[in-house]
């Protein structure tokens, strides 16, 4: 990356966050909006503009599961283990998952098209057990619903290859 | 008035029907007549799930469940002779109360035109003009205890945070909800966000803070989102920012979001956290009240503690202190899910029964099931057995059973859960979620884990069922926060009332739920077994010897219980025991 951009880029976010208190989780946030993970160049140029140190921004990257230091798949697959998802079968989907993909929670695919992560409750329980691919979420998912899931998007990744 | 319809199609699997049955809806309101007066509407969430095509029919508040084509006729002609069908009315809303949740799904959450248009703001316009002490004298005859899971009254948090010298003083909104399993506060942020807002700023009024912070977990962005855009028209229209409807009184409000960390629910973790920092939980005293955000003054309260604050304030303390039970006023919203037919969301008047919630409102267990238990107050709460399902929800019951109201978790079990397998699950969870500052909470929990880890291998000991509740005392007393020293919870109580079920798991080395892999055995039934030779095919790791002349055996040391032979056998000649 291009240390210029990334310093332009950069200083956009934090100046919007200037003057609050505070700050530092929220620019986090748009940081992992923009570039889908914290590259460690942006975390160097952040610690010059907002003037904290890097350890300080480190500290705070590694407490938050929601913050990633590498770069994520192209489709994040998110299995749930809340409470609800978890009791009527979510153990048996990330195995499969894990199975299909080759693949353990938390890492991405060698051909970088799937990241598989848990995730504690989505938030729609009345529909467990649920996946969450990209922004949409399966529902009721059974273990031999995957293949097909899977080949879905896989098969989206192809044709744009052809392209 | 005209009337709304609201059609969805809550099926789980199959195809979308909800766009067919509008069509349908629509012909049969123009055949007899009613275009002009019902109005129907396609919407993507009905509150209810698995129910087959659902009508909810407005302001009259009917549910119709598992419609199909047949009913239509009826339905409509009963919204003409104004009597509602009662073939496929749905029995989900009758015990309810909708305090908390009155506006949800009623009007739309991202215009405040429709909030005011339901009372919204006129609370607040009725405060400005009385004495802030009036209005926690108010809060205080009303009775509310927070929502978020201690329930602490909550006019008695504003009267101390008001009475605390410092300035500025902030309020903050809880809205990290981190039970998994749980989303009633996701509901009401996305659905009613102005409630929130209005009851936020009725708060901060009484306690004189200048300043509010909304903080929700990046997981919800939907819910972010409404209230983004929620705060955005309570600007243009006067209600937050500087003199707020002509009086003296000025608030400003923010969000800041979570970032995936359990423990930042805990009050000071929460603090740290909007300061930017790691989500550290500090000692208390000094409790937020007199030493919060940055050192000031600060509440916490929870997402549905102040979306009741606006109608209290609306219909006066008594009224609330009217509904409900001695200690614990108004009503709860649980979001019942797990093993029943009716996942939702319920709002019900404190001291209804377990047993109305969960066979009443939620219909019992899935098909074919009974239903063992049900847990509340996630992570940091405990199991309720079925044969205490007559107690009354509120506050103190729920304590004295071992367990917490928490923040509105109701997860229900069936007879094929292992007690042992859900008292793991809760402490994985806090195990993962221990933010590692105290000692008591960051070993305690891990040995934890690996005792029971033993116990659901077929390891275990008696005596290593006095060491878990050795361990469990000293981490309820020695943690530093709240999420420590609740972890064991599920623990003791799973193990105060299903002694038998881990005495199975430690000597006779069985677990009657049959989840327990390790302890699980696979057998060929021969008198059922056909010798199809399926079971044979399907074992991945060759355990299964025989022939279709001499029939099939299972190596117990070769089996790693997968299940596979268990799956495809037609004739269910394997047994799992
Ligand atoms: C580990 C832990 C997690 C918590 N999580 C939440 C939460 O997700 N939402 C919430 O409102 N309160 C949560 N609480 C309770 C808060 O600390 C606090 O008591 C509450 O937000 C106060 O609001 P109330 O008085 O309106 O209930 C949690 C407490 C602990 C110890
Ligand atoms: S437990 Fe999976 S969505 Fe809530």
């Amino acid at each position: 990356m291009n240390k210029k951009v990334i310093e332009q880029e950069i200083r956009e976010i934090a100046d919007a966050w200037k003057g609050k208190e505070g700050n530092l989780i929220m620019v986090l946030h748009e940081i992992q909006n923009r570039y889908g993970y914290v590259p460690r160049e942006v975390s160097l140029v952040l610690s010059e503009i907002l003037d904290v140190p890097l350890a300080r921004i480190y500290e705070v990257i590694t407490f938050y599961h929601f913050f990633r230091l590498t770069p994520p798949g192209k489709h994040t697959i998110s299995v749930c283990m809340g409470t609800a998802c978890y009791l009527k079968g979510g153990t048996e989907l990330l195995a499969e998952f894990e199975h299909l993909l080759c693949v353990k929670p938390g890492q991405t695919t060698k051909d970088g098209q799937f990241h598989l992560e848990v995730v504690r409750c989505l938030g729609c329980c009345g529909l467990a057990p649920v996946v969450k691919i990209e922004d949409k979420v399966y529902g009721g998912v059974k273990k031999k619903d995957i293949g097909d899931i899977i080949a879905f998007y896989s098969k989206e990744a192809e044709a744009k290859v052809a392209d | 008035m005209g009337k709304t319809v609201f059609i969805k199609d809550t099926a789980i699997t199959g195809k979308d029907r909800t766009r067919d049955f509008y069509g349908i809806f629509l012909g049969v309101l123009r055949e007899k007549g009613l275009e002009n007066e019902v109005q129907p509407v396609r919407v993507a969430d009905i509150g209810v799930y698995g129910q087959g095509i659902t009508v909810h029919l407005l302001p009259d508040d009917l549910l119709y469940t598992n419609v199909e084509e047949a009913d239509i006729t009826p339905i409509v002609e009963g919204i003409k002779a104004g009597k509602p069908c009662q073939a496929k009315l749905s029995q989900f809303g009758s015990k309810q109360l909708r305090i908390v949740l009155r506006n949800c799904g009623k009007i739309d959450p991202e215009d405040i035109e429709d909030y005011i248009a339901h009372d919204g703001y006129q609370a607040l316009a009725k405060v400005l003009s009385d004495a802030p002490e009036k209005v926690i004298q108010e809060m205080k005859t009303s009775g509310l205890r927070g929502r978020g899971g201690a329930g602490f009254p909550t006019g008695m948090k504003w009267d101390l945070t008001r009475k605390s010298p410092g300035d500025p003083k902030y309020v903050i909104c809880n809205g990290d909800e981190g039970d998994p399993g749980a989303y009633m506060d996701r509901s009401v942020l996305e659905g009613d966000p102005h409630s929130v807002i209005e009851g936020m700023i009725i708060g901060a009024y009484a306690m004189g803070a200048s300043k509010g912070f909304f903080y929700i977990r990046a997981e919800y962005p939907l819910a972010i989102e409404r209230i983004e855009k929620a705060i955005r028209q309570c600007y243009e229209y006067g209600l937050l920012g500087k003199n707020i409807f002509g009086s003296s009184f000025c608030f400003d409000v923010e969000i800041r979001l979570g970032a995936g960390a359990f423990v930042c629910g805990e009050e000071t973790a929460l603090i740290a956290s909007i300061e930017g920092k790691r989500g550290y939980p500090s000692p208390r005293p000094p409790f937020p009240s007199v030493k919060g955000l940055w050192g000031k003054p600060t509440c916490i309260n929870n997402v549905e503690t102040l979306a009741n604050i606006p109608v209290i304030l609306l219909k006066g303390g008594k009224w609330f202190a009217g509904i409900g039970t001695e200690t614990s006023k108004g009503t709860k919203v649980f979001a019942v899910t797990g093993k029943v037919k009716n996942s939702g969301l319920v709002e019900v008047p404190m001291g209804t029964s377990i047993e109305d919630i969960v066979y009443g409102i939620a219909g019992g267990a899935m098909s074919g099931k009974n239903v063992k238990a049900i847990q509340t107050g996630g992570p940091s709460g405990g199991v309720i057995p079925k044969e205490y399902f007559k107690t009354q929800v509120d506050y103190e019951s729920l304590q004295k059973l071992g367990s917490i109201m928490g923040s509105g978790g109701l997860i229900v079990m069936d007879e094929d859960d292992c007690m042992i397998d859900i008292a793991k699950f809760y402490l994985g969870f806090c195990v993962d979620e221990s933010c590692g500052k105290c000692a008591p909470c960051r070993i305690g929990g891990v040995q934890m884990l690996k005792l029971l880890e033993k116990v659901s291998t077929g390891l275990g000991t008696q005596k290593d069922l006095d060491q878990l509740q050795m361990i469990s005392a000293a981490m309820q007393k020695a943690s530093l926060c709240g999420l420590g020293q609740t972890a064991p919870n599920p623990v003791l109580s799973t193990l105060n009332y299903y002694r038998p079920e881990y005495n199975a798991h430690v000597d006779q080395k069985k677990c009657p739920a049959c989840k327990c892999e390790k302890l699980i055995r696979f057998l060929i039934l021969s008198e059922k077994c056909v010798k199809c030779g399926m079971c044979f095919k399907a074992c991945p790791v060759g355990a299964i010897s025989g022939n279709r002349e001499s029939g099939y055996l299972i190596d117990q040391t070769k089996c790693t219980r997968c299940g596979q032979c268990f799956e495809v056998c037609k004739p269910h000649a394997i047994s799992k025991s």
